[in-house]
């Protein structure tokens, strides 16, 4: 009697060292497969994305009175960060829009322009043709560019007092469409 | 669950027994789980131990384990993949198509009604889909639990083999012959024999067991780990630190930050060089090859480069502290390397332009007489250039990539791909300034009244090149993989797990033999064995098959 009790303990602790066994190799390589898919979707996506803290960055300022600029700088107000060329035609025709809305935003948000182009030339004849007032910052080498991994030109992200990408847009905007995307990152 | 007590030698088997674990007889119940009942000889496969995936199923874990540890499931995905890989040959996938088109409308257009269904369902990225993956992924579970559900119970089985069969396993193997008058001497001769060809043998009160080459039966096993191992090696790919895969240009006298280093390391262009064959002396003797060729054919891409890096914690967008590191020449396969990272030559434009130099001159003078010129550095243009006759020029607008839209002047890139300016010449003591366009073969005078004249008097180019950032160190894993798996094949086809059962009977001897393949081989080695003995051992199969063919010849008669 005593025996076959006993058999019966290790068969039923053999049993579950089993469905433990089976348990965890499932559980080990369906997490490989979602690691798998879940990287390979995301393949194509920027690294930085809504939600996350946007990256510091210091870069030349071309207009104004100061000579540089660094993100970290404008933290406690929203930041409309615009990145531009002057070759780039929805990027030009949104410019004066961004323009007319700067004196009404100012003392909140800031509207930063990163131009991608390669000389200063063609930047300062292109701020002087539209009569640009807000910062307007000069990234030749594209390492601000590569760090926001922008694509499409342009892109605008919008990021709220605490340094938070609130939105991400690719391609041009309306005036309406930037007022509704500044109102939403207008520190209270 | 119900152990099986053996018939024969009253060993317990587990459920799922074929042949009992201890003397091989067979289980009756479990006969048609590997198809012995219609059949004379045994089947040997996994020794006929119970495989646990085709016993217990019950929990949804179990049930998972068991599909996946099927052969059939696996050969079903495999069969599957193939025919997914297939159809992602019929056209060529979105990255070997132009750069420059829409990928739907180049499918439409080049293959009609199929090549947009094709691009619809997606088969135009087929190998990174997500159903794709899936499949692999598939496999490489369905490898992974299969192999798991056989290797241990063939562990076991190999591992605590008898040397004394029952009868019944005995005769149904098919290799066997038996004797009735066997000396002893006679027997010890056969061991003796045994032992000289490197069989191991294990005897058990006269019972013996002689086996050789058990380990090419983990062949496969191996082979898996192999497949599991390389598959690994590819999922490590989508780990940004194992796996980097970049591109750069380059300008000639530019140093660049290098992608996907976080701003760490630059690389600056010194000089690129195209060399072509027929530039140099002695490529005179492949004078006649090269004739038959149009167009030049190319010796040597290379990028003479230097590698810095930057040493200062800086913000990104702060100018750098560079130092440098290394400086070598890059060559097609000759990347040079750096901290895990290597930078191929991969890709170059030629002659971009670099400067430009114009002259002013008076507009009537026939003789074009310069009164004062200036150079404008593309990349850096001045916004001004004060001439020798105390002339100023002024640049107004500057086109790097200069084109018409819509009679508006225009740049189509920032690359000085076909600079234009537009002048404001500032003549000595005059305030109002004569507006001038100049471009590559173009001069416009706007007003028509300019009495100055700016002529184009020469450019420099340079090459930019285009350099392939790599940094894999999933290869080492893909490698060894590769060799798991190449180890696996070979242990599994140049050796063979061979066994011979003697079993005494009365005053003779029964003599049965098994191996996994090469039948022809064991036979060789039975002959040498059995040598100066009055032992016959038949081809049981063979046999078997010469009198069907006889009984069907009969037939026929």
């Amino acid at each position: 009697m005593n025996k076959i009790e006993e058999a019966k303990i290790t068969k039923s602790k053999k049993k579950r060292r089993r469905l433990l066994f089976r348990s965890i190799i499932l559980v080990i390589l369906l997490a490989a497969v979602v690691f798998a898919l879940v990287s390979n979707l995301n393949k194509d996506d920027p690294e930085i994305g809504v939600g996350d803290q946007a990256p510091n960055f210091k870069l030349k300022q071309l207009n104004g009175t100061s000579d540089s600029l660094s993100l970290d700088e404008l933290k406690g107000k929203g930041v409309m960060l615009n990145f531009w060329a002057t070759y780039c035609k929805p990027c030009e025709q949104e410019m004066p829009y961004m323009e007319s809305l700067y004196p009404k935003y100012k003392d909140n948000i800031e509207i930063v322009a990163v131009s991608l182009d390669t000389t200063e030339l063609v930047i300062d004849r292109f701020v002087d043709k539209y009569q640009l007032t807000f910062p307007i910052l000069h990234d030749n080498k594209g390492q601000v560019l590569d760090l926001y991994n922008i694509v499409p030109l342009p892109t605008t992200l919008f990021i709220d007092e605490d340094g938070v990408i609130v939105d991400i847009v690719s391609g041009g905007l309306t005036l309406d469409r930037i007022e509704s995307y500044l109102k939403k990152i207008q520190p209270d | 669950m119900k152990n099986i007590i053996c018939k024969s030698c009253g060993y317990e088997n587990q459920e799922g027994t074929v042949l009992c674990q201890h003397c091989g007889n067979p289980i009756e119940k479990n006969q048609h789980i590997d198809g012995n009942q219609n059949s004379q000889l045994l089947n040997m496969r996994y020794e006929g131990s119970a495989r646990r995936s085709k016993t217990y199923n019950k929990s949804i874990v179990d049930k998972l384990w068991n599909f996946f540890s099927s052969v059939r499931v696996g050969v079903w995905l495999i069969a599957i993949t193939l025919i997914a890989s297939a159809a992602g040959t019929i056209f060529p996938q979105e990255m070997y198509i132009p750069p420059n088109v829409i990928a739907a409308e180049h499918y439409r257009d080049q293959y009609g009604i199929i090549g947009q269904i094709y691009y619809q369902l997606g088969f135009h990225n087929l190998y990174s889909s997500w159903w794709y993956m899936i499949l692999i992924a598939l496999i490489g579970i369905s490898i992974i639990i299969a192999s798991i559900d056989r290797v241990v119970p063939l562990y076991k089985a190999l591992k605590m083999q008898k040397p004394k069969k029952s009868e019944s396993f005995l005769k149904r193997q098919r290799l066997f012959g038996s004797t009735e008058q066997l000396s002893d001497e006679g027997k010890q001769n056969m061991i003796s024999n045994l032992k000289k060809n490197r069989y191991k043998v294990t005897e058990d009160n006269g019972h013996v067991l002689a086996e050789k080459g058990r380990f090419s039966r983990w062949g496969p096993y191996v082979n898996h780990i192999g497949l599991i191992v390389f598959l690994l090696g590819c999922l490590l790919r989508f780990v940004p630190f194992m796996y980097i895969d970049d591109f750069v240009w380059v300008r000639e006298g530019e140093t660049v930050v290098i992608p996907s280093t976080d701003s760490l390391y630059y690389v600056e262009n010194k000089d690129f060089i195209l060399e072509t064959y027929g530039d140099t002396e002695e490529d005179e003797r492949f004078k006649e090859a090269l004739d038959k060729q149009s167009g030049m054919v190319a010796k040597n891409f290379q990028t003479n480069a230097v590698i810095y890096e930057n040493t200062a914690k800086s913000v990104v967008g702060e100018e750098p502290n560079l130092e440098m590191i290394k400086e070598d020449s890059i060559k097609v396969n000759h990347p040079i390397k750096f901290d895990g990272y290597a930078l191929y030559q991969s890709s170059y434009q030629q002659d971009e332009f670099k400067s430009m130099s114009f002259k002013l001159h008076k507009t009537d003078d026939e003789q074009e007489e310069s009164l004062g010129s200036f150079t404008i550095d593309l990349a850096n243009p001045k916004d001004e250039y004060n001439l020798e006759n105390g002339s100023r020029v002024v640049i107004d607008q500057y086109f790097p990539d200069y084109y018409l839209d819509e009679g508006e002047p225009r740049s189509e890139t920032k690359y000085p791909r076909n600079p234009a300016f537009v002048f404001l010449v500032y003549p000595p003591g005059q305030e109002e300034p004569e507006i001038s366009f100049a471009a590559i073969g173009r001069n416009v005078d706007a007003s028509g009244e300019n009495q100055f004249k700016l002529g184009l008097q020469g450019f420099d180019v340079r090459d930019v090149t285009g350099l392939s950032l790599r940094r894999d160190y999933t290869l080492p894993i893909i490698s060894l993989g590769g060799i798991i798996f190449m180890i696996g094949v070979i242990q599994g086809m140049y050796w063979q797990h061979r066994r011979i059962w003697i079993h005494p009977k009365d005053q003779g001897i029964w003599i049965s033999a098994h191996t996994n393949k090469n039948w022809f081989g064991i036979k060789k080695d039975i002959e040498k064995i059995i040598i100066d003995t009055n032992v016959n051992v038949v081809d049981q199969e063979e046999q078997q098959q010469k009198e069907q063919k006889e009984q069907k010849e009969q037939k026929e008669k």
